[in-house]
């Protein structure tokens, strides 16, 4: 079976909170790392705020997940993007976003990439699907 | 084209599930290989048995089930419906409770994975 690994794109656009679309979009994404695919996520729009560092649902009443991005490497999910203007138009920089996983070698933390518009659209052109929530 | 399409809104409160109703009609009609169709988030809501809206309007429960009865593969997540108390015994016939991992196969399989949601 030489089928080509197909390239599967996850888009976050929505806040983390105020609605279930973030958090069952990434039980979406645990669950399709363990198959055959390419999998990237992007982060824009108010989906930035669920890649914030110090995330605190205690007064919501809910559990909060932001705990399981820190698993993203290990789960095999390593290309994790964010908008660079959906970032900064929210007020947040590069130190505000939380530890997806650390380095097998160093054990550097790994965080996700800051990339530009354009280079989002580029790579969502490479894709074979792509799912937003 | 192999198409598949995943739904994420419940019935009648919002549009999504007709327009993807709508648009897999026309797709069928044009030709086009539908490798199946998922439901999630709210969108588990739209294949119970136990919703019962007026006569004079859409049952689209049943509308899904007779797109089942073709033989197209409709799929309710297993994990979004066990958080919303939907199980077996409440599905109308034709349609099937699965894991994400269908999910997953549609988006390898199909040419276009198309989403119907807010």
């Amino acid at each position: 079976m030489a089928e080509e690994i197909k390239k599967i794109m996850f888009t976050v656009r929505k806040p983390p909170h105020g609605s279930i679309y973030v958090y069952e979009g990434l039980e979406v994404k645990l669950i399709m790392a363990a198959y055959d695919a390419d999998i990237s996520v992007v982060f824009m729009d108010d989906g930035v705020f669920a890649v914030k560092q110090g995330q605190d649902t205690k007064a919501l009443g809910i559990k909060g997940f932001a705990a399981t991005y820190g698993a993203l490497v290990d789960y095999e999910i390593s290309q994790v993007y964010v908008d660079r203007k959906s970032m900064e138009d929210r007020g947040m920089t590069e130190d505000d976003l939380l530890v997806i996983g650390e380095d097998e070698d160093t054990e550097e933390p790994i965080k996700p990439q800051v990339i530009d518009s354009d280079e989002i659209a580029a790579m969502m052109a490479e894709q074979h699907n792509i799912l937003a929530f | 084209m192999k198409l598949a399409v995943c739904i994420y809104e419940g019935p009648y409160n919002h549009e999504a599930s007709d327009t993807a109703y709508n648009f897999l009609q026309s797709a069928i009609k044009k030709g086009h290989e539908i490798k199946g169709i998922f439901f999630y988030h709210d969108g588990v809501y739209n294949v119970t048995k136990l919703m019962e809206p007026p006569q004079d309007d859409r049952h689209i429960a049943n509308r899904w089930s007779a797109l089942g009865a073709t033989g197209i593969d409709i799929v309710v997540c297993i994990a979004a419906a066990k958080r919303r108390g939907i199980v077996d015994d409440v599905l109308v016939p034709n349609v099937r409770i699965s894991g994400l991992g269908q999910l997953t196969m549609m988006a390898i399989e199909a040419d276009r994975l198309v989403v119907f949601g807010d």
